[in-house]
């Protein structure tokens, strides 16, 4: 658990993060979210202590985070960053057991660590272990700096724009395996972007910032169906909430009864997506099938258009 | 800090001038107590203590840079007392120098002054007034006769006739090698920029002819100007000689064609592609891009060329004298000879001022033709 | 055939050097037409190959001596307590280089004698900007993502600096060095008109003895000794950079 109390930060004299309290919650996705230079890169910066706070206090898991030094604090939280930030001089393999190396673990256990994480990750170690950085692609390059994030097992991951830099194919791919990742390691992930499909997406809970100020900080749901101001409508877009409601859930939470003819959905996919699908093909319903194949009911227009309709 | 350290030395501990009864005979150290009258003394003491503590507190750049001007111009003023102080009348062989104490003072002062100035980022010409006014000081001094106790000054007006001679040959060796490698060198840069497979030919030479050290390249040039003087009709007429100025200029002038054909080079690569595509796009020839476009771009890279090649001749200028091509180096070449050292500072301090005043000027000039947004950063 | 051509030039330049070190007396048919009559056409006031090593000598503790100080110098100006002396340090470094090196060293005469000191010190004065320059753009413009990273990593200052600041900057760096030490090698000849041992003592023979031989023996030897150091040391740096990915 991160507790945020009364965080400030001010550069001389103007507070660029000013007076926000918000607890977030362990194994979860909260995604800070709001316009260029509103705050969000120092609010991040600030449980790490790479930015020190002017007022106010970060505890996690209870513990102030300045009850240490500033790096032993950061040997414990993991941070990846737009543009990777690999070490060009230094291999794949070394550049994840970069903290691992800090935190003097022995040789066998870091060399298990980055055989692991480059598994997890997709990437084959007997090819990749002893590469350079510019060796690789640069959704490779990003999944390794997301791995030696990872490496020294943090129970929080910070992560500034990180897939920022990815084309959109890559980067669609690098947000499911980031959800898989969470899932797997049940880290607890606090996420700056400000692409808002990016937050949909990935968040559990959605903190707005605008100039500095928290202004929401709630579900995806209740930003949409309850925006506190009109800066939040605005980010949200007005024409765009139908969609984004439906983006929040899965067709499997949207199943009813009954068959339908189609190409079946899988549980998994957006109702968003569902709903795409729906109306490229012209039918009315589409059948519902769990990861396993079987099918389990139907999605139908209708029912998605209530889903998608305001909360009365 | 380090700087009131210095001042603290230079005032307290180090000899302040040293008297000799001749020029070539080791001197007597006088501390700034027994090198001045007893209240000249206790005042520098005092203005040095001042000018200490102003540095010591954290005081703003335009105070430190006022108090580096007083106190060098005190120090200036009190080290031709001394001369006149530690004299003895009717006395022509007593030779009196600045010691080490008043160069330490010097160039604390110095380090303040630079470091003010370098805190107040004042606009290119402002640094260029600054210098111009600091030289006037010096020429007043000088003029005013203050100085003429001082040993520098005794070797002066031995040979004033000589000193201006060589100065002009000094500064012509310099200034005509710049002009020369810039005719040659600038359209060579252009031309190596336009045709590629030249490029590394010619860098290569001009790099390989740097690692030549200058006095080798200035004796290997004797034989072939020897050559061409006895051989070509009329070039002796026109001051090609074996030994002399024409071997000197141009192993200069070799040297110099380096940094200006690099530097054009770069400064041409360096132009951005969009600009010359939107050249190219509004129907600009070749010719009217060059000048239009590319040239006035590259130019601060060019002016560093240049800046590099003049501060570089004024200082490898000296050595012409080895060859007898003239130039300040004659006296310092004389005093390590006769292990005079004033005659070798008669050489030496104008060279200094000389590439030191050159570099001022020309970091002035690319700094005005550097865009905007870039400016401020060189110092 | 063309990648190896220019290794093969620098061997055999390397073999004629050293050949023309270790038995200058082969080499002599080729310098008798430019010197009069019964003149030597060899240097035969002392041994090249001493003076040779010598010569490199007196660059290599100037070198050293600049390499320190001024890395040292360009470490301490881009930490953030010295970052206010930056500003200073460059100018400062930069008025050392309009110093004229004969200036350097007929001044430092009088303090430190005739011989190598005096040299040594015009050297070291001389071998610090390019050095002291270098090091400084090369700590100065390190990619800020992975300055970032290292520092999200848990590294503490010391390790941000000997694991990535400078391993990054070393390429930077040894150009700097790789000039500073071709300025050295002939600047060093100058030093021999204050009587230091180097190579300069050949060539200033020749100039009073009007031995063009001399002379261009002399320069030859600092001039291919400057670029065989300039090309091996340009060949550590591309490995280098190569490793580093840059
Ligand atoms: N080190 C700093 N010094 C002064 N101002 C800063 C500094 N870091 C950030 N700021 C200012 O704080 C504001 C918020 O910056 P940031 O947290 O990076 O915003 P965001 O990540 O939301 O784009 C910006 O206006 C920025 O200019
Ligand atoms: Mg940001």
């Amino acid at each position: 658990m991160i507790e945020i109390d009364g965080i400030t930060k001010r550069y001389d004299g103007t507070a660029v993060v000013d007076n926000v309290t918000m607890t977030i919650e362990p194994r979860t996705v909260t995604v800070i979210v709001g316009t260029s230079g509103s705050g969000k890169t120092t609010l991040l910066r600030m449980i790490n202590r790479l930015v020190e706070p002017s007022a106010g206090a970060i505890r996690l898991d209870g513990e102030d985070n300045r009850s240490m030094p500033g790096f032993e604090l950061r040997r414990r939280i993991g941070y990846a960053i737009q543009g990777h930030g690999l070490f060009p001089h230094r291999t794949v393999a070394q550049n994840i057991a970069t903290v691992p190396v800090l935190l003097d673990w022995d040789k066998a256990r870091i060399d298990a660590k980055v055989a692991e994480l480059l598994a997890l990750f997709q990437l084959d170690p007997a090819i990749f272990a002893a590469r350079f950085p510019h060796e690789l692609s640069g959704g490779q390059q990003q999944r390794v700096g997301v791995a030696r994030a990872l490496a020294a097992e943090p129970k929080v991951l910070l992560m500034d724009e990180p897939f920022g830099a990815l084309d959109p194919i890559i980067r669609a791919k690098a947000q499911a395996d980031l959800l898989d990742i969470q899932k797997l390691l049940k880290t607890t992930i606090v996420l700056v972007t400000h692409d808002m499909d990016e937050a949909f997406h990935l968040a559990d809970k959605i903190a707005v910032m605008d100039k500095g100020e928290l202004v929401q900080y709630g579900t995806p749901a209740e930003l949409v169906t309850n925006p506190a101001t009109e800066f939040v409508q605005t980010l949200i877009g007005a024409s765009e909430r139908p969609f984004r409601l439906l983006s929040i859930e899965t067709a499997g939470q949207a199943v009813e009864p009954g068959t339908a003819d189609g190409k079946p959905v899988g549980a998994a996919t957006s109702q968003r997506d569902v709903l795409s699908e729906l109306l490229w093909t012209g039918r009315d319903a589409l059948p519902v099938a769990a990861a396993d194949g079987t099918l389990i009911g139907k999605v139908t227009l209708e029912g998605l258009a209530r889903r998608a309709a305001r909360p009365q | 800090m380090v700087i009131a350290l210095l001042v603290a030395y230079g005032a307290l501990v180090a000899p302040f001038a040293t008297f000799r009864a001749n020029r070539i005979v080791p001197g007597e150290a006088k501390s700034v107590l027994a090198a001045l009258p007893a209240g000249a003394g206790v005042v520098l003491l005092g203005l040095m203590i001042v000018a200490a503590a102003i540095i010591l507190l954290k005081t703003p750049a335009l105070l430190r840079l006022a108090t580096a001007a007083v106190a060098l111009g005190a120090i200036a003023l009190f080290i031709g007392l001394t001369a006149a102080y530690l004299t003895p009348p009717e006395n022509t062989y007593a030779r009196v120098s600045p010691a080490s104490g008043f160069w330490i003072l010097l160039f604390a002062y110095a380090l303040l002054a630079a470091d003010s100035i370098t805190r107040l980022r004042p606009r290119p010409g402002v640094r260029v007034l600054l210098l111009l006014a600091t030289l006037g000081g010096a020429a007043a001094i000088l003029v005013s006769g203050l100085w003429d106790g001082l040993s520098i000054l005794k070797e002066y007006a031995g040979r004033a006739d000589v000193f201006w001679l060589e100065a002009g040959r000094h500064v012509a060796l310099a200034l005509g090698s710049l002009f020369a490698s810039v005719v040659v060198g600038l359209p060579l840069g252009i031309l190596c920029h336009r045709v590629e497979p030249l490029r590394a030919g010619v860098l290569n030479t001009l790099n390989l002819i740097q690692t030549i050290p200058s006095i080798a390249l200035f004796g290997i040039l004797i034989a072939p100007l020897g050559w061409i003087a006895v051989h070509v009709p009329g070039a002796g007429a026109i001051g090609i000689r074996g030994i002399g100025a024409a071997p000197a200029f141009v192993a200069l002038f070799l040297y110099s064609l380096l940094p200006v054909v690099a530097n054009t080079v770069v400064g041409l690569a360096g132009v951005p592609r969009e600009a010359n595509e939107a050249a190219r796009g509004i129907g600009m020839t070749d010719r009217q891009r060059l000048f239009g476009i590319e040239l006035p771009l590259a130019m601060p890279v060019i002016l560093t060329g240049i800046r590099i090649v003049l501060v570089q001749s004024i200082g490898l200028a000296t050595i012409a004298a080895l060859i007898g091509g003239g130039g300040f180096g004659v006296f310092v070449f004389q005093g390590i000879g006769q292990t005079a050292m004033d005659l070798v500072l008669l050489g030496a301090v104008p060279t200094v001022v000389l590439a030191f005043a050159a570099a001022i000027v020309l970091d002035a000039l690319i700094e005005m033709n550097t865009p905007s947004q870039n400016r401020g950063r060189t110092t | 055939m063309r990648a190896w051509l220019p290794s093969l030039l620098r061997a055999v330049l390397l073999a004629i050097l050293l050949a023309f070190l270790i038995s200058p007396g082969w080499f002599e048919p080729l310098l008798k037409p430019l010197v009069q009559d019964n003149a030597p056409a060899i240097y035969n006031q002392g041994s090249l190959l001493t003076l040779t090593l010598l010569h490199l000598r007196t660059v290599a503790i100037a070198t050293i001596a600049a390499i320190i100080v001024a890395v040292t110098l360009a470490i301490l100006v881009t930490r953030s307590f010295g970052a206010e002396f930056l500003p200073l340090s460059r100018s400062l470094v930069n008025v050392g280089q309009t110093f004229p090196p004969v200036a350097v060293l007929a001044l430092a005469v009088p303090a430190l004698g005739f011989g190598e000191k005096p040299t040594l010190v015009a050297l070291f004065l001389y071998g610090l900007l390019p050095i002291f320059e270098n090091t400084l753009t090369g700590l100065t413009t390190l990619p800020p993502s992975v300055m970032e990273a290292a520092r999200g990593a848990g590294m503490t200052d010391r390790q941000r600096l000997f694991k990535v600041e400078l391993p990054l900057a070393m390429p930077v760096i040894l150009a700097g060095i790789r000039l500073s030490v071709v300025i050295s090698l002939a600047t060093a000849t100058i030093g021999s008109t204050v009587a230091a041992k180097t190579l300069g003592e050949v060539i200033i023979a020749g100039l009073q003895s009007n031995n063009i031989a001399f002379v261009l023996q002399g320069g030859l030897i600092v001039g291919a000794l400057a670029v065989l150091i300039y090309d091996g040391l340009s060949a550590i740096e591309a490995v280098l950079a190569r490793r580093a990915g840059l």
